[in-house]
C-alpha cells in the first residue's frame, strides 16, 4: 500500500496541474476568439473604413501571398544582413567596452554613467548623422543597428563582469591561468547569462533601429516594404508584413535565448 | 597622496570622464581643421556651441518642447491610468492573469514602434498618432510591475489589515496600494522612458510635432551644426527626464 502510494505520488501534482492549466487554456482561446470575432465584426460593419480594418480573410490571403513571393524573401534577407552586421559590430564593441568597464572600477565610475544615461535616448535621432557618415545605402542602416544594440550589450557585459564570484577568479589565479585562460575559462563562462541577456535585448533594439531607418529612407528591406504598403494604402499587405515581422522578431529573440541555453547544457 | 589614493577619490572618476569627453571634442575639432575629417560631414564643435543659441531662438524650441511634453505627458497619464487599472484587474482575477501575463510580457519586448504606419492610417498625421504610439510602447511595463507590486505585498501587512477588519476597498487603499507603490512607480518610470523614446522617435519619423521634427527639419535643410545641436538638446532632455524619474523612484523606495 505504502509502495503503491509512493508510486502514485508523482502523478497527483501532474494531474492537478493539468486540471489547473485547462481553464487557463480555455480563457486564452476565448480571448483569441473574442478578439478575432470583434475584428471581423468591425471589418464587416463599416463603422471604420473597410480598408483600415480589412477582414481576417483578406489579411490571411495577404500573408499567404507575401510568403509565396521571392521578392519578400530577398528584402527580408537584406534586412537580416543589415541587422546581423549591425549586431556583430555593435555587439563586439559593446562586449569589449563592457569587459573594460566591468574589469576596472575607475573606468566604470568614469565612463559608465555616460552609457547608462545615453542608453534610454531615442537612437533614431542619430539617423541623419548616420546618413551623412555612411550614405543612404545599407551602411547607415547597419550603423543604426550597431548603435542601438551597443548600449544594452555593453551595460549587461559590465554588470555581468562585476557579478562574477570572486572565488572563481581566485581559483583561476591559484592555477596560474594566463589572461587568455582567465578570459575563456573563468570570465566568459561565468558571465554568460547576463551577456546572452544583453545580446537578446540588443537584437531586439537592433531590429527596431534597422527597420525604422529603412522606413525613413531606403529602397530595399522589410522596413521599405512596410512604408511602401502604407504609401500604396495596401492595408492587408501592411498587416501581413507586421504580423510576419513580429513572428520573425520573437522567433529570433527566442533562438538567441535557446542558443545560450544549449551552450549551458553542453558545458554541464 | 599616492596615485592609488588619488584614483580612489570621488572626484577622480568624474574628472577623468569629463576630461576624456573634452579631449575627444578637442581631437575632433583638430582633425576637422587639419582636414582628416570632412567638415561637410562633421561640423566643427566650435560651430555647434553657438548653434545651440540659434536653434533655441530661431526654431522656437520652447513651443516644440511644450508639444513634445504634452504628447509624452498625455501618453504617460494614459499608461498610468490604464496600466495600473489593468494590472489591478489581472491581480484580482487570477485566471485572467495566468492566461494573459505572458502575452503582456511578449508585448513588452515586441517591436511595436514598427506599427507607426498603421497608426498613421488610423489617427492621421496628428499628435494622436504619436500619443498612441507612446501609449502602446509604455503600457506593458506598468501592467507587469503593478501585478508584481500588488502580488509582492508582505503577508503580515495583509493580516494586520484583516485583523482590523478592513473592507476590501480599505485593504486596497490602506495596505496593498501603498505597499505596492514603489514597484508600481518602477513600472511607470520604465513606461515613461519607453513612451518618451517612442514619442520623439515617431515625431522624427513622421516629421510632425516637437523636438523629433526639429532634428528632421534641420537635417533636411542640411544645417549640420543645427542638427548636431538639436540632437544634443534632445539627449539632454532625455537624460534630465531619466535622472528626475530615477530620483523620484529612489525617494519612493522604502528604507530597509
Amino acid at each position: 500500500m505504502a509502495e503503491a502510494g509512493r508510486l502514485n505520488l508523482p502523478a497527483a501534482p501532474k494531474s492537478r496541474a493539468l486540471m489547473r492549466a485547462e481553464p487557463v487554456t480555455v480563457v486564452r482561446a476565448a480571448i483569441i476568439v473574442f478578439i478575432l470575432l470583434f475584428w471581423e465584426v468591425i471589418a464587416q460593419s463599416g463603422l471604420l473604413y473597410r480598408d483600415v480594418v480589412p477582414s481576417l480573410l483578406a489579411i490571411g490571403a495577404a500573408i499567404v501571398k507575401l510568403l509565396s513571393t521571392s521578392d519578400y524573401y530577398w528584402n527580408l534577407g537584406v534586412t537580416a544582413g543589415e541587422v546581423g552586421i549591425g549586431l556583430a559590430v555593435g555587439g563586439l564593441s559593446g562586449l569589449l567596452i563592457g569587459l573594460a568597464l566591468g574589469g576596472n572600477r575607475v573606468l566604470s565610475k568614469s565612463f559608465e554613467p555616460y552609457l547608462y544615461y545615453l542608453g534610454p535616448t531615442p537612437k533614431i535621432i542619430f539617423f541623419p548623422v548616420m546618413i551623412m557618415w555612411f550614405g543612404v545605402g545599407p551602411g547607415s542602416k547597419i550603423a543604426m543597428g550597431a548603435i542601438s544594440c551597443f548600449f544594452p550589450i555593453a551595460l549587461s557585459t559590465a554588470a555581468g563582469m562585476r557579478q562574477i564570484d570572486k572565488v572563481l577568479i581566485r581559483v583561476g589565479q591559484s592555477f596560474r591561468a594566463n589572461a587568455w585562460q582567465m578570459a575563456t575559462k573563468i570570465y566568459l563562462p561565468a558571465m554568460r547569462h547576463p551577456t546572452i541577456n544583453g545580446v537578446r535585448l540588443g537584437l531586439g533594439v537592433a531590429i527596431i533601429g534597422t527597420l525604422l531607418a529603412e522606413t525613413k529612407l531606403s529602397n530595399r528591406g522589410v522596413g521599405f516594404l512596410i512604408i511602401q504598403a502604407y504609401s500604396l494604402f495596401d492595408m492587408p499587405r501592411m498587416y501581413a508584413m507586421l504580423i510576419v515581422l513580429f513572428v520573425v522578431a520573437i522567433g529570433a529573440n527566442a533562438l538567441v535565448g535557446r542558443l545560450g541555453g544549449l551552450s549551458a547544457i553542453r558545458q554541464r | 597622496m599616492g596615485v592609488a589614493a588619488v584614483t580612489r577619490t570621488r572626484i577622480f572618476p568624474l574628472a577623468l570622464g569629463l576630461g576624456a569627453l573634452a579631449a575627444a571634442i578637442l581631437s575632433v575639432e583638430a582633425l576637422i581643421r587639419i582636414g582628416v575629417i570632412n567638415r561637410f560631414i562633421v561640423p566643427l564643435p566650435s560651430q555647434i556651441v553657438p548653434a545651440f543659441e540659434r536653434v533655441i531662438v530661431e526654431e522656437d524650441i520652447a513651443e516644440r518642447f511644450r508639444l513634445t511634453f504634452f504628447e509624452a505627458f498625455t501618453a504617460g497619464a494614459m499608461i498610468t491610468v490604464v496600466g495600473v487599472s489593468l494590472g489591478l484587474l489581472l491581480f484580482r482575477v487570477n485566471i485572467l492573469r495566468q492566461a494573459t501575463e505572458t502575452w503582456v510580457a511578449a508585448m513588452a519586448s515586441a517591436p511595436t514602434v514598427l506599427m507607426y504606419p498603421l497608426f498613421l492610417v488610423i489617427f492621421g498625421r496628428s499628435a494622436w498618432t504619436i500619443i498612441m504610439m507612446g501609449f502602446v510602447a509604455g503600457l506593458p511595463p506598468v501592467i507587469l510591475k503593478t501585478i508584481e507590486g500588488l502580488a509582492g505585498t508582505r503577508r503580515v501587512l495583509i493580516n494586520v489589515g484583516r485583523s482590523f477588519k478592513l473592507t476590501g476597498v480599505q485593504l486596497f487603499t490602506k495596505i496593498l496600494f501603498p505597499a505596492a507603490l514603489p514597484t508600481i512607480f518602477v513600472g511607470i518610470r520604465l513606461g515613461l522612458i519607453f513612451t518618451l523614446i517612442n514619442v520623439v522617435g515617431v515625431e522624427f519619423l513622421i516629421n510632425f510635432g516637437g523636438l523629433g521634427q526639429l532634428i528632421n527639419d534641420l537635417a533636411e535643410r542640411y544645417d549640420l551644426p543645427g542638427t548636431y545641436a538639436a540632437i544634443c538638446f534632445v539627449i539632454l532632455v532625455s537624460v534630465c527626464f531619466f535622472v528626475l524619474t530615477e530620483w523620484i523612484e529612489r525617494w519612493l523606495r522604502p528604507v530597509d
